[in-house]
C-alpha cells in the first residue's frame, strides 16, 4: 500500500468548557482522527455530538484542552495565537452554512479577500479570483453583490473564496443546510468536482446521511466520541 | 498597502450605505472644524488687513490724545469712600491741548521727534467748478502730517512755511479730484483756483499739490467715508482760522528711527501729566502704533482662543459620537469580523480596518468643515472688511491632521474591541 500523506492528524483531543467551575462540561472526550491528502471525509452526528466543536478545533478557531493536532505538518498545539490567523489563511478554506460573504462587496472582491490578507498583489489576485469563480460556474456574476445572488450562488462564491489560497483542506460546515435539495445538489457536485479534479482534501460536516454517503469516509460522532468510521459510497465508486 | 486601500474603500462603502448616519456622526466634527477655520479665516483677513493698513501709516508713530481718566476712589472726611463717576463728564475747550503745549513738547524732545502731525477737521464740503462737483473732507494739517500719515504726493509740492504760518488759502487734493475736475491732468490742476463750499460758505483755494489717494492712508479713510469723497488738505492755520478754534484733541508724532516708540509713548504721557494734574476727568494718553497693532492682534488671539475652546468641545462631542457609531458598526458587523478572522485576517488588520473607517469619517467631516469654514469665513471677511479672504493654509492642514487624530483616538477603542473578538462567538452572532 502506498504511503499517503496525513493532512489532519488528531490524537486524543479533549475539549472542556467552563473549566474549574461547577458547570464544567466536556464536549470532546478524546477524539482520534486522521484525514489523508485528497480524501473527502464527512463528519456526521446529531446536534450536541460535538461536531461544531471539532470543526472549530480543526479550523484552528479554537484550541483543544488537551491532545495533539498536526495540520499539514504544522503542530497546531504549539502554534502561537498570532500564527493561527496565518495558518487559517494559508491552510484552511472555510465554507459556512450561512455563506458569510462580506456584505456590500462583490463576488470578485469576496474571493480576493483571503488573498488580500495573504498579501497577493493586485493583478495576480484578480486573475486567480476570476479563475476560481469560473471554476464554480459564477463567471457571469463576478461583479454582483451578495445581496443580488441566490443562496446557491452565494455558496458557490463562498467555495471559490475557500479555494483562494489553495488551502490544504476545505472545511465545510453544513454547506447545503440552508439550501433546497436541488441547489444543495449543485453545491455538492462542486465539492465532488474539486475533490476529483483538483485532488482537494475536504472535510464535510453535515447531519444529512445521504450527503455523507457520497464521500470517501463517514465519521460518526456521538457524545464527543467517534463511534464509527466507515467507507462511504464515494470511496467505493473510486 | 493593498490592505490599506481596501480598508479605505470598505470604509467609504459603509459610509455610503448609511449616509444619514454618517452625516449625523460627522456633524460634531463639521461644526468644530468649521468654526475654527471660519474664525481663523476672518482673523487672518482682519489682521493682514489691519497690519497692512496700519503699517502704511508708519510703525514708528506715537498717537497722543485726550482720554477719559480711569475712575478714582475718593475718601471723604467722614471716612466714606465712593467711586467718582466721570463717565458723564463732558469735554470742554479747557480740557484740550493747545498749541503752546505741543510746541513745548516738540522742543523738549527735539532729538527724538522727526515730525508732528496735527489734523484740524473743518468739515465736509464740495469742490464746485461750473456744473462739476466732488465731495471733499477738508482738513487742516501741519507740515509733519505728510510724514506721520504717509501722504504721498503725486504731483506739485507741499505747503511751505510761509503758507502755513499766514493762513494762506492753498490746498492739496487727491488724484480722484483731479480725475473728476481736470480730466486726470495733474499739471492743469496745479495752480488752478477751485471754489470749495463748506456748509454755506464758499472759499477759494489754489491747488499746489496732488496726492495719491490709493497708495496712502486715504484707503483706510475711504472705507469709512462714502463714494468719491476724499480728504482735501489745507494748512493747519488756515483751518484754525476758518473754524475759529485752535485747540488739539489728538496728534501724531513720528519718532526718529532709533527711538523706541513704546518708551517714547511713556515719555510723552509723563510730559503731559503735569498739565492735567488738576483735571479730574481728563488726561493725555499716548500709545505707539506697534502697541496698537499688538493690542489688535492680542484681541484677535483671545477671540480665537475662546472659539477654539468651543470648537474643541464640539470636536470632543463629535469624537465621542464617532466612537459611539463605531461601536454600533462593529456590533452590526460582528459576523463579518468573525468571517474575516476565519479567512485569516490577523487582529492587526481588523483593528486597522476600523481605525481607517473612523479616520475616514472624521477626515470627510473635517473636509466638509473646512469647506464650510473657509466659505463662511471668506464671506464674512468680504462683507465686513471688503478685503479678499485669507484662509490660513497652516490651519487647514492642522485641521485635517487634527480630525485624523480624532479618528485614530476615538476609533481605537472600538477597533480594538473588534480585533479582540472571539472568532467562534463572532461567527455565531445573529
Amino acid at each position: 500500500m502506498e504511503e499517503r500523506k496525513k493532512i489532519i492528524d488528531l490524537q486524543d483531543i479533549i475539549k472542556k468548557f467552563y473549566i474549574g467551575t461547577p458547570n464544567e462540561l466536556t464536549v470532546l472526550h478524546g477524539i482520534d482522527l486522521e484525514v489523508y491528502e485528497g480524501e473527502f471525509v464527512a463528519v456526521v452526528g446529531a446536534s450536541g455530538s460535538g461536531k461544531s466543536t471539532l470543526m472549530n478545533i480543526i479550523g484552528s478557531l479554537d484550541r483543544p484542552t488537551s491532545g495533539k493536532y498536526v495540520l499539514d505538518g504544522v503542530d497546531m498545539i504549539k502554534a502561537k495565537d498570532s500564527e493561527l490567523s496565518g495558518i487559517r489563511n494559508q491552510k484552511i478554506g472555510f465554507v459556512f452554512q450561512t455563506y458569510n460573504l462580506i456584505a456590500k462587496t462583490n463576488a470578485l472582491k469576496n474571493v480576493e479577500m483571503p488573498m488580500l490578507y495573504a498579501g497577493v498583489h493586485g493583478k495576480k489576485r484578480t486573475e486567480r479570483a476570476k479563475e476560481l469563480l469560473t471554476l464554480v460556474g459564477m463567471e457571469d456574476r463576478m461583479k454582483h453583490l451578495p445581496e443580488e445572488l441566490s443562496g446557491g450562488q452565494k455558496q458557490r462564491v463562498a467555495i471559490a473564496r475557500a479555494m483562494a489560497n489553495d488551502p490544504a483542506i476545505i472545511l465545510a460546515d453544513e454547506p447545503t443546510g440552508a439550501l433546497d435539495s436541488s441547489t444543495g445538489r449543485l453545491v455538492m457536485d462542486i465539492f465532488h468536482k474539486l475533490h476529483r479534479e483538483q485532488g482537494k482534501t475536504i472535510v464535510l460536516i453535515t447531519h444529512s446521511p445521504e450527503l455523507a454517503e457520497e464521500t470517501d469516509r463517514v465519521i460518526t460522532l456521538k457524545d464527543g466520541l467517534v463511534t464509527s468510521i466507515r467507507s462511504g459510497m464515494g470511496g467505493r465508486l473510486e | 498597502m493593498n490592505l490599506f486601500f481596501e480598508n479605505v474603500r470598505l470604509a467609504l462603502f459603509s459610509l455610503k450605505a448609511n449616509k444619514m448616519r454618517a452625516l449625523l456622526t460627522m456633524l460634531g466634527i463639521i461644526i468644530g472644524i468649521a468654526s475654527v477655520i471660519a474664525i481663523m479665516t476672518v482673523g487672518n483677513s482682519l489682521s493682514s488687513y489691519m497690519t497692512g493698513e496700519l503699517s502704511s501709516l508708519g510703525t514708528n508713530n506715537v498717537y497722543v490724545s485726550i482720554s477719559r481718566r480711569e475712575k478714582k476712589t475718593e475718601t471723604t472726611e467722614e471716612g466714606h469712600s465712593f467711586e467718582q463717576d466721570n463717565s458723564q463728564a463732558s469735554l470742554t475747550e479747557d480740557d484740550l491741548m493747545n498749541r503752546e503745549m505741543i510746541e513745548n513738547y516738540a522742543e523738549t524732545y527735539a532729538d527724538k521727534i522727526s515730525a508732528i502731525g496735527i489734523q484740524r477737521n473743518v468739515g465736509s464740503g464740495q469742490i464746485v467748478q461750473g456744473t462739476k462737483k466732488i465731495g471733499v473732507d477738508v482738513n487742516g494739517i501741519t507740515l509733519g502730517y505728510m510724514l506721520t500719515d504717509n501722504v504721498k504726493l503725486k504731483a506739485g509740492r507741499f505747503f511751505n512755511e510761509r503758507e502755513t504760518g499766514t493762513s494762506k488759502r492753498v490746498c492739496i487734493v487727491s488724484n480722484k479730484v483731479v480725475d473728476k475736475m481736470f480730466g486726470g491732468n495733474d499739471s492743469d490742476a496745479i495752480g488752478s483756483i477751485v471754489q470749495v463750499q463748506i456748509d454755506t460758505a464758499y472759499y477759494d483755494f489754489t491747488i499746489v499739490g496732488v496726492y495719491d489717494y490709493e497708495a496712502g492712508a486715504g484707503a483706510l479713510a475711504s472705507y469709512m467715508s462714502m463714494g468719491d469723497t476724499t480728504d482735501m488738505y489745507i494748512p493747519y492755520q488756515t483751518a484754525a482760522d476758518i473754524v475759529h478754534a485752535d485747540y488739539v484733541v489728538y496728534f501724531t508724532v513720528l519718532a526718529k528711527a532709533d527711538v523706541d516708540p513704546d518708551e517714547f509713548a511713556d515719555l510723552t504721557k509723563q510730559f503731559f501729566a503735569p498739565y492735567y494734574r488738576n483735571n479730574d476727568n481728563w488726561t493725555i494718553d499716548a500709545y505707539s502704533m506697534a502697541s496698537y497693532v499688538e493690542m489688535m492682534s492680542s484681541m484677535m488671539g483671545t477671540l480665537t482662543t475662546a472659539i477654539s475652546v468651543i470648537a474643541g468641545i464640539a470636536l470632543l462631542v463629535g469624537g465621542i459620537g464617532v466612537m459611539n457609531i463605531m461601536l454600533v458598526s462593529i456590533t452590526e458587523r460582528t459576523r463579518e469580523i468573525g468571517t474575516r478572522k476565519a479567512l485569516g485576517a490577523p487582529n492587526s488588520s481588523i483593528r486597522l480596518q476600523f481605525i481607517v473607517e473612523a479616520v475616514v469619517i472624521c477626515l470627510i467631516g473635517g473636509m466638509i468643515g473646512i469647506a464650510i469654514g473657509v466659505g463662511g469665513g471668506s464671506l464674512a471677511a468680504s462683507l465686513l472688511l471688503k478685503s479678499p479672504a485669507n484662509p490660513s493654509i497652516a490651519s487647514i492642514i492642522g485641521s485635517l491632521l487634527f480630525s485624523m487624530a480624532i479618528g485614530v483616538f476615538f476609533g481605537y477603542y472600538p477597533a480594538n474591541k473588534a480585533a479582540k473578538m472571539d472568532p467562534i462567538e463572532a461567527l455565531r452572532y445573529e
